[in-house]
């Protein structure tokens, strides 16, 4: 019995009225954990109850009180009839179970139910006292930290990064379940929200153990999603990145030189992690779902072709002076790292060293048929059991784990195809409509240092200080030169000028801090709308897998085309979406777009016509052409791109170049038309080529430059950061605005594409309006979500902070870092840059997992089209697409390292303050404390002090009096609202005062006019943390949190 | 093809206070649109009008979903939906209980009925203000009479505290209150110049010196009725001008008070018999309620008008006279 929960409820406040003869409530509370339930007296006639009872306490496994939430409810006691809930308060107490995280939680909660809302609040106190347990064969994981930030935690340093974690547990949807006919639709909802909670504790206790299992005490870029998989399920999977953490403390100093042999390099050997047997772990969570259809399903884990980017060039395979060196490091790291199942990572911003190289863009997608469940009365005996399904799943050998099996394998080929052994900044999701599935990955191919691998030679530091790179090592290519995997043109980097890098470089992970940028950056978006035949089960399947490759190449180039239109050259945060419907897919790609020193600099965009004779269409091209060189160089002016002129003498043209001009190809545009003939390139070596050959070209061009531009004093970015601002005031706002917009039927792909871009441009318009009152400003984190929610509807929801900045300390940091980037033009040590001699024969051996042949088909016959390289020896990894990309390694975040030296001012403060903190802050009345939400993992002009516990909620809302609430958007608004609302009591009850890294990953929105019915489900998670103003800290030591509170207060005006 | 959705929220809930000003005042969405527009602020946002519709409906849904916490303002201030600095908050609170005079000349004194509130639309007409505002105006009258009405303690502390007004607006509210509660007539004709302010300021002053707060500091009563023993003792007056020697005292010692302090002293002085009468009539009536209604009529009646007209009489013959007056 290794845990006692105690938990008091004092009050509550704000309370609706249930007894109308009154106009009073007599209200009591029942507070459960597992089996176990409490009751309060019952509180006549008030809405202000005063229960202040006694401590309830739970004897729990701490196995239990990972994976359930206590449960609060609140009653109106009704002497003649049944009494009639309230509402309900989930607390996950989580962040109680470990030590560094939160001790208790107190505060005002809101009291929720899934048809009213927030129905009032309740003062609860809840604490837990754990026994230390020394068994080994424990099935809890009590004190691992989780994180959903996707970069080492800022008041943490790494000392390992053992890779990646995996888990998903599943069970039947309750809504699904035949008892759901006869129960209401509050009783149905709850059952939902509860079991959601289960099985995330489920699952974040499950992954905590194999972080146990390999030595680590955290798990970083955790992110959890679900699958509403209807009939047939509800899978909830997490990922992420297990490390061990060390807090920062005020003596140590702030390097990040700890001794890595602290963890002896036997635990690696023993972990089941390394060995290739991780099957037997990942058994207990096969799918219960039941079908006799493994044949079906086998037959349509389609992987979709991927594309091999043809945008750049087609010359530039001739470098030969890339010597056959030898690498030590990369030899010792890539080792250690082919010892683990998945060398991935999840994480998007790196500690300093880390990140060496990076190869491009890796994904995989793969269109499943989900299964249905064949006995459907399962539900009545299983209603909330989990952990139970083993029973089931010795006929089930087709499961969810299979697929995203097949997947990861699918992007661990393709990162070696790459010359990378590693992948960062991955991330899967799923895109789901009836019974087709489609599963998706992607990441950043790249090569690390060993230096935070468990396993990792003792003298890699010191190896590693030989290496540092001033900001363009990412950037130089990890792969062999002489066996490109992709047509891509290479130069020498024009910071070190020592090393190879491509021409355009598209990365998932965000910018590092350090790299060399000249201007800034801007977010930049691809959107494609395609219509497809409605279809059942294989047919579906079938068409929507022949679509995606046509969808993914298009939307790759529009975004070449973009970036080159903003003279730029690298993407950063690349994220593609793809959604399925009933009739169309959807896809959307965002990523921000920077100038990156080491590139060179882009070529502008070439029209070309194909019928030459006509000088009215010569006219018309040449306009167009125009408009085009117009538009770059605004652009240029606009996000200050002049990059330093390169004395191109220095080294001469580095690489001979067969033809020094690329062309843009479009999927539709008959490549085979030779116009390449044509030396259109001006002089200019690298111009883009677009072919006027269809009309279809010409609105593309003309989309290309409706985009219409970010008004003056804004700024728009997908990343963290954006290059060339610093200077973050303290105001910022975050803020989710969601979108819902009816297609009228029989639409085109250019009238479906149209209508899309444009809901897409509005809805930054409209939230550029909303706050302009920050400008100067910039979106940072802008995060799109597009959905299909029925046919023709669709559904985009943005999530992004705004932040305020200080313009005239940006123009003075903009020379600053201009100055900068010339000073770093530091060659490198030739250690660094290596090709891998194996890269050859690993990549060649046939993928057992490759794509069904008609699928391979399309994939070869498409890249060969769209390009002139040879291709054959690439065939067999078709099904995954790549993008090229650079980035520079070591020195990955000024930011972070600036925030580890004042961390050391942060730490020595009273270990007592954030006591004292809290008793203020309960005890000071009727104010409410302020509670900041940022998608971002800090906050500006402040140091995050204590991470509270990660927060992952999960919300059902239901109403049949639509029209009453305002309609869909007054629903939905209020909705968000009462979601934000309950995020900030729980932070504030944890003891925080912001939540960082928070996103909503789901929202899925139904609606029923007629029936003047709709129903929302929002899930959003965030990391709970306690900061201090940097003002505050430079001021004085004794600080009290009364003055904190009062800074925020006043800051948190806009 | 239509917007069928469309919110924005923020973790700090934005407002912008031009358009809750024009929500406030009653307009239609389009109608806020129409004003925005010419207001100019879309060359200064390089905005569409798409733009300005969509946050003008959405702004409009926020203080939609804020106006029942307005009805209680202290629950603004700890309630957890919506996140507003406090000095939103005081601004939200401020406007919404804001009036308009010309509504409220209209209103004060009647009974803050279901009766009235359905003529509000003939109100609406005559003042120009959208019936939508005059709702809300009046609303809020009623929200706070009946909220204080039973309350013990000074009226204008009362309502602060509750509604966390200012302090004017606060003492707007108490008259306001104060002459729904005692139904004095101010709707005629005779009494159309009056402003608000004029009698928010009598309101002030009764309630200062007629109410049975006003009377012992126990804080026993309201402030909201007057003093009825007060009232009845004002009958006692009657011998101020039933006595000839009380009356000539009186006059004697309001002469030696008011000498140099008037420029009509004079007039004042020459009339003062029938002044005194006047106001001491009105005085010994007060002590039916009918007659405290018809208080300010009665002194406009009796007593103003006497005596201006004796005032414009004698102006007029002042002036011909000393035309008339050829030295």
């Amino acid at each position: 019995m290794p845990g006692k929960l105690k938990a008091k409820i004092v009050a509550g406040r704000h309370l609706p009225v249930m007894d109308r003869a009154s106009d009073l409530t007599d209200a009591f509370v029942e507070v459960k954990f597992g089996n176990t339930t409490f009751k309060t007296d019952v509180y006549p006639k008030s809405l202000n109850p005063q229960w202040n009872s006694e401590w309830f306490k739970f004897e729990v496994d701490d196995e239990d009180l990972q994976d359930e939430p206590l449960q609060i409810t609140v009653l109106d006691h009704d002497t003649y009839s049944a009494n009639d809930a309230i509402g309900k308060v989930y607390i996950d107490i989580d962040p109680l179970l470990c030590s560094e995280a939160a001790t208790v939680i107190s505060g005002w909660l809101p009291i929720y139910d899934t048809i009213h809302g927030i129905r009032g609040e309740i003062n609860v106190l809840v604490k837990v006292d754990l026994f230390n347990d020394l068994n080994r064969f424990r099935q809890s994981s009590c004190g691992v930290k989780f994180f959903c930030t996707t970069s080492i935690p800022r008041c943490y340093r790494a000392i390992m990064v053992h890779g990646f974690v995996e888990e998903l547990v599943v069970n039947e949807d309750p809504e699904y379940q035949w008892i759901d006919r006869i129960r209401t639709p509050r009783a149905s909802n709850e059952a939902r929200q509860r079991l959601i909670f289960l099985m995330s504790g489920e699952l974040q206790r499950k992954i905590g153990l194999k972080v146990l299992e390999m030595g680590g005490n955290a798990v970083v870029g955790y992110l959890q999603c679900f699958d509403l998989e209807g009939e047939s399920g509800l899978v909830v999977r997490a990922i992420g990145t297990a490390c061990t953490l060390e807090k920062i403390s005020s003596t140590l100093p702030a390097t990040a030189t700890h001794p890595s042999n602290s963890s002896p390099s036997k635990d690696m050997k023993d972990s089941p992690q390394a060995a290739p047997s991780t099957l037997g772990c990942r058994s207990t969570h096969s799918s219960p779902v039941h079908s006799a259809s493994s044949r079906l399903s086998q037959g349509f884990s389609v992987s979709v072709p991927t594309l091999l980017f043809a945008g750049m060039g087609s010359g530039g395979s001739a470098g030969k002076e890339g010597g056959p060196l030898k690498a030590l490091l990369r030899q010792q790291t890539q080792s250690a790292l082919e010892q683990r199942e998945y060398p991935f990572f999840t994480l998007a911003a790196f500690p300093p060293g880390f990140l060496l190289h990076v190869g491009g863009v890796v994904s995989a997608r793969s269109v499943k048929l989900l299964d249905r469940i064949h006995n459907p009365a399962l539900g009545n005996t299983r209603s909330y059991k989990l952990l139970d399904w083993n029973s089931f799943t010795a006929d089930e050998p087709e499961t969810r784990d299979a697929w995203w099996e097949e997947i990861r394998q699918e992007i661990k080929s393709h990162a070696k195809a790459l010359g990378c052994h590693a992948v960062v900044g991955y991330s899967e999701s799923t895109s789901i409509c009836e019974e087709v599935c489609i599963l998706s990955a992607s990441g950043t191919a790249a090569i690390l240092s060993s230096r935070f691998m468990q396993d990792g030679p003792l003298d890699t530091e010191h190896r590693f200080e030989e290496v540092v790179s001033p900001g363009c090592g990412f950037c130089h290519i990890p792969y062999d030169e002489l066996n490109i995997p992709f047509p891509a043109q290479l130069t020498y980097c024009y910071c070190c000028r020592r090393y190879k890098v491509p021409d355009v470089l598209f990365t998932t992970i965000d910018l590092p801090t350090e790299a060399n940028v000249t201007g800034k950056g801007c977010l930049i978006q691809a959107r494609l709308c395609r219509t497809k035949k409605k279809a059942q089960g294989e047919g579906n399947a079938t068409v929507i897998s022949n679509l995606l490759p046509f969808l993914e190449y298009e939307l790759h180039t529009q975004l070449m085309n973009k970036l080159k239109l903003r003279g730029m050259n690298a993407l950063f945060g690349l994220r593609i979406q793809i959604s399925v419907g009933e009739t169309m897919l959807l896809g959307l790609a965002s990523a921000t777009g920077v100038y990156l020193t080491a590139l060179p600099s882009p070529g502008g965009i070439q029209i070309a016509g194909k019928t030459p004779s006509d000088i009215t269409y010569e006219q018309h091209i040449s306009n167009m052409q125009k408009k085009i060189n117009d538009t770059i160089a605004k652009n240029k002016e606009l996000y200050e791109i002049n990059p330093p002129e390169v004395v191109e003498e220095i080294i001469g043209s580095p690489i001979p170049e067969p033809r020094q001009r690329s062309r843009l190809f479009r999927s539709q545009s008959e490549s085979s038309d030779e116009v390449s003939e044509l030396d259109l390139s001006h002089g200019k070596k690298d111009a883009f080529v677009l072919e006027i050959d269809d009309t279809d070209a010409v609105e593309d061009i003309h989309a290309l430059l409706t985009d219409s531009p970010t008004p003056a004093g804004f700024y728009s970015c997908n990343t963290e950061i954006m290059p060339g601002i610093q200077n973050w005031t303290s105001a910022i706002q975050m803020f989710t605005s969601v979108r819902v917009f009816r297609l009228n039927a029989n639409l085109t792909n250019q009238g479906l594409n149209k209508i899309f871009s444009d809901l897409c441009e509005n809805l930054l318009k409209s939230l550029y309006f909303k706050l302009r009152s920050m400008v100067p400003c910039c979106l940072c984190h802008l995060n799109f979500t597009v959905a299909i929610p029925e046919d023709e509807l669709i559904q985009v929801a943005v999530t992004a902070v705004a932040m305020s900045f200080d313009k005239e300390q940006l123009l003075e940091n903009g020379k600053q870092s201009g100055e900068k980037t010339l000073i770093k033009a530091i060659t490198e040590n030739d250690e660094q840059l290596q090709f891998n001699l194996e890269l050859n024969a690993e990549t060649s051996a046939p993928n057992p997992l490759s794509s069904p042949k008609g699928l391979s088909e399309v994939g070869s016959h498409l890249s060969a089209r769209a390009s002139s390289v040879d291709y054959s020896s690439f065939a067999d990894r078709c099904s995954s697409w790549i993008e090229q990309l650079k980035l520079k390694a070591h020195t990955i975040r000024r930011g972070s390292v600036k925030t580890t030296s004042s961390m050391e001012k942060a730490s020595p403060l009273p270990e007592g303050r954030s006591r004292s903190l809290r008793s203020n802050r309960s005890y000071s009345g009727s104010s409410v404390a302020v509670v900041k939400m940022t998608p971002l993992s800090f906050i500006p002009g402040a140091k995050i002090i204590k991470y509270l516990g990660i927060i992952n909620m999960f919300f059902i809302r239901e109403t049949t009096s639509l029209r009453e609430e305002g309609g869909v958007s007054g629903f939905l608004h209020t909705f968000i609202a009462e979601v934000f609302a309950m995020v900030r009591a729980h932070v504030a009850a944890l003891g925080g005062n912001a939540v960082v890294s928070y996103s909503m990953k789901e929202c899925v929105f139904m609606e029923n006019p007629n029936k003047n019915q709709a129903q929302c489900l929002i899930n959003v998670s965030g990391d709970a943390v306690m900061f201090v103003r940097e003002s505050e800290l430079e001021s004085t030591s004794v600080q009290t949190q009364s003055a904190t509170t009062h800074t925020s207060n006043g800051a948190e005006g806009t | 093809m239509s917007v069928e959705l469309d919110v924005f929220v923020g973790n700090t809930t934005i407002m912008d206070k031009e358009v809750y000003q024009l929500w406030l005042n009653g307009y239609t969405v389009n109608d806020a649109v129409k004003v925005r527009i010419e207001g100019g602020v879309m060359e200064e946002c390089e905005a569409s009008a798409e733009v300005l519709l969509s946050d003008t409906m959405d702004q409009y849904r926020t203080f939609q979903m804020c106006e029942r916490l307005l009805h209680h303002p202290a629950k603004l201030a700890n309630q957890l939906l919506f996140q507003i600095p406090p000095d939103r908050q005081a601004m939200l609170i401020e406007r919404y209980y804001a009036f308009d005079d010309s509504f409220v000349r209209e209103v004060l004194g009647k009974k803050l009925s279901k009766g009235t509130k359905k003529d509000l639309d003939d109100v609406s007409t005559k003042t120009g203000i959208t019936l939508k505002s005059c709702r809300r105006q009046f609303d809020n009258f009623k929200r706070v009479f009946k909220v204080v009405e039973e309350l013990k303690g000074p009226l204008v502390e009362n309502i602060r505290q509750h509604f966390l007004l200012p302090d004017q607006l606060a003492r707007d509210y108490a008259a306001i209150v104060f002459f729904a509660n005692n139904r004095f007539e101010t709707g005629k004709k005779k009494l159309h110049y009056l402003t608000f302010q004029d009698f928010a300021f009598c309101a002030g002053q009764l309630i200062n010196n007629w109410t049975l707060g006003a009377v012992d500091n126990i804080m026993e009563d309201m402030d909201v009725d007057l003093d009825k023993e007060f009232l009845q003792e004002l009958k006692d007056l009657k011998i101020l001008i039933t006595d000839k020697d009380l009356l000539d005292q009186h006059k004697s010692l309001v002469c030696t008070a008011l000498r140099g302090k008037t420029n009509v002293f004079n007039e004042m002085e020459a009339n003062f018999k029938n002044l005194s009468r006047g106001l001491v009539n009105i005085a010994a009536k007060l002590i039916n309620a009918k007659d405290v209604r018809d208080f300010f009529i009665d002194l406009v009646e009796k007593f103003i008008e006497p005596f201006s007209l004796c005032l414009l009489y004698m102006g007029v013959i002042k002036s011909c006279i000393l035309r008339m007056y050829h030295d």
